[in-house]
């Protein structure tokens, strides 16, 4: 399943805000460009919308920048339609690499169907996003109780409210747009929980210059939960979710600044929708698996290590918007936009000769004006990562039996029995002993959290001041510990039969390295070993029908 | 928002359900009151959406034969055939 096909300029990875103005850019400036997104339409999770919301049309008004979401729309078409751009939907890309002077992308097309999909281009932008960020707590995995991004997704992408009564949970400004977009769709949102004090806001002088542009779009949403008579409980948490087969009721608590519960103040509130998320967890396999090298964001996730233009610390290899610090959709824009300017800079330097024929650099005078927005924006989101931080306390809301790792369902006395009784220092060696991070997932919902728990493990057994950047001793886990639970050789479980396809000379990547590499269990009765033998007329017998019906998704 | 305007019908073992056009099958079941369609593989407890975006895993369906199937990322066809996945006994997503 060698890429065959001559190599794009451009590939991009992601089609929300700052795939969207990465590609466009590109594209005018003359490169051929590829975009490949999760997703069946164009928008990111940003501009999820429904299949009919029509390309002109008002449908999309409950959407915030809509308005430059179809402009944005409107030039990709144009591209598209003068074979600029490529945009290929629904591709789970599950590996990048650089080989030689171009790079190299596997995806499975199509979530229905899963056709692989290979091609090589001379850059790629990983513009992957970033998903919500979760602390387990008692009863999370109840049915109704999902992300906060999950319930705007059914509504926006769907248009099905997942409730009636609803709780919106975690911490952050993200909690104000869950709620919005809720009571739009009638839910009965009855109370919006946040354990930090939003209004440390003012307190921070960088944050509030870029902070005035999102007055309107704050007041906006003030307005419309007074008018519906939402309970805003700032210093609170839900600290549990109860009901036997669903989400019954949650227990709503006051916490202190560390966020532990103030004795007798838990109360139980009636709900059938919980919605939680504490910020957002950068999604960065990619650029981490293609050796990208990485650093800790102003909200303590791991995130790629860029230049301001987006130049990751591989060649060719580029980074824009969430996957570079989570700081929101204005931001992701910008950035974005100086990644395809960066692109399109590096090509040309590469080919000068070819480079005369295409087209004009972006103005010197636009590129300042982009990156001192974008140093503002990057100060705003600073100071919102430090208001609506996580706090150490939330581990006292775990019981023995909750469950850390959702996948695994391993329970959270399991992680503390690797932690106390079998001495691991760290979040590797956590995953190893106790598994947390090996399942199908791969620890994007529980990776977070298992490296906070490792970190301040640690911190309790340590002496104050002693561990390193990368090993850190404080409350607040380290590279070291957030890298354990992110590394996916393979970007997204890929069904064995497409792996078989990569037989000479060498598989692109297996769990041979490593056990600890973030590959999931391989299926019972697969062996990851036997990818890496599979010769390609095994693969290429067409009639295997049975394989195709077993369909394992490998490591 | 606006109303999708077609409806037609799928099933989940076997049981029909409505479906609106251009919603994804996670959709379409929770329209239809569902909130849980797996069982996971260790204490056999029910799982439904969580994060909703085809991070998670939690949300799989068997889909016309194809197993593990995301069902929040996949927009519902009609007569599709829809399988929940896990239970005793039962293969869980990974397999």
């Amino acid at each position: 399943m060698a890429p065959t096909e001559h190599p794009v300029d451009l590939a991009v990875i992601g089609a929300g805000p700052a795939g969207l103005a990465a590609s466009v850019t590109a594209a005018d400036a003359g490169l051929s460009v590829l975009l490949l997104d999760m997703a069946e339409r164009i928008g990111g999770q940003y501009w999820r919308h429904l299949a009919d919301e029509a390309e002109e049309d008002g449908a999309g008004s409950h959407h915030h920048g809509w308005a430059r979401f179809v402009k944005l729309r409107a030039r990709i078409n144009a591209h598209v339609r003068g074979g600029r751009i490529i945009h290929r939907a629904s591709q789970t890309v599950w590996s990048l690499e650089r080989a030689g002077s171009v790079c190299v992308v596997h995806a499975i097309g199509g979530e229905r169907v899963r056709l692989p999909y290979s091609a090589r281009a001379r850059a790629v932008i990983v513009a992957t996003g970033a998903h919500d960020r979760q602390l387990p707590f008692p009863g999370w995995t109840l049915p109704g109780v999902m992300a906060g991004g999950g319930a705007q997704s059914l509504l926006k992408g769907s248009g099905v409210a997942p409730g009636r009564r609803a709780v919106v949970a975690g911490t952050g400004p993200f909690l104000l747009p869950v709620a919005d977009t809720l009571l739009a769709a009638g839910v009965d949102v009855v109370e919006i929980v946040e354990p930090n004090a939003p209004w440390r806001m003012l307190g921070r002088p960088g944050a509030t210059v870029a902070g005035v542009g999102k007055l309107p779009e704050a007041v906006g949403y003030g307005t419309r939960l007074r008018r519906h008579h939402v309970t805003v409980s700032t210093g609170h948490a839900v600290i549990a979710a109860h009901g036997r087969e669903r989400l019954r009721s949650v227990i709503v608590a006051r916490v202190d600044a560390a966020w532990r519960v103030v004795p007798g103040s838990e109360r139980e509130v009636a709900c059938d929708l919980l919605t939680v998320g504490y910020g957002f967890t950068p999604q960065i396999e990619l650029a981490l698996a293609a050796g990208c090298a990485t650093a800790v964001g102003s909200d303590g996730s791991l995130v790629v290590g860029t230049d301001p233009a987006g130049r990751t610390s591989v060649s060719g290899i580029y980074a824009a918007g969430e996957t570079t610090g989570v700081g929101g959709a204005d931001l992701a824009l910008i950035e974005g936009e100086l990644c395809g300017a960066a692109v399109i800079e590096d090509l040309r330097r590469g080919a000068r000769g070819a480079a005369n024929r295409r087209g004009r650099r972006a103005p010197r005078a636009r590129r300042r004006l982009l990156e001192a927005r974008r140093r503002s924006l990057l100060a705003f989101a600073a100071g919102v990562n430090g208001v609506f931080s996580i706090q150490p306390g939330w581990e006292e809301w775990l019981e023995a039996e909750t469950i850390i790792c959702r996948c695994e369902e391993v329970p959270y006395a399991r992680v503390r029995g690797a932690l106390d009784d079998l001495g691991s220092g760290d979040a590797r060696t956590v995953k190893l002993l106790a598994r947390p991070g090996m399942g199908l997932c791969q620890g994007r919902i529980c990776g977070a959290a298992v490296a906070r728990l490792a970190a301040s493990r640690r911190a309790a057994a340590a002496p104050a001041g002693g561990g390193s950047a990368e090993l850190a001793v404080g409350p607040d886990p380290g590279q070291e510990d957030l890298i354990a639970l992110s590394r996916r050789p393979l970007g997204s479980p890929v069904p064995l039969r497409h792996l078989a396809a990569f037989a000479t000379p060498t598989p692109p990547a297996t769990n041979r390295g490593r056990p600890d590499d973030g590959a999931p269990n391989p299926a019972p009765g697969t062996d990851a070993g036997t990818v890496a033998g599979t010769d390609d007329r095994a693969a290429d017998r067409a009639d295997n029908r049975a394989a195709d019906r077993a369909d394992n998704r490998a490591v | 928002m606006s109303e999708p305007s077609a409806r037609f019908a799928v099933t989940l073992d076997g049981e029909e359900v409505m479906v609106s056009s251009g919603q994804t099958i996670a959709a379409a079941l929770i329209a239809s009151g569902r909130t849980a369609w797996r069982t996971t593989r260790v204490d056999q407890r029910p799982r439904g959406v969580f994060c909703g975006i085809g991070v998670c895993f939690d949300c799989l369906v068997t889909l016309n034969g194809q197993r593990s199937v995301r069902a929040c990322l996949v927009t519902a066809a009609p007569g599709d055939d829809i399988r929940s996945e896990g239970g005793p006994g039962g293969a869980d997503g990974a397999d």
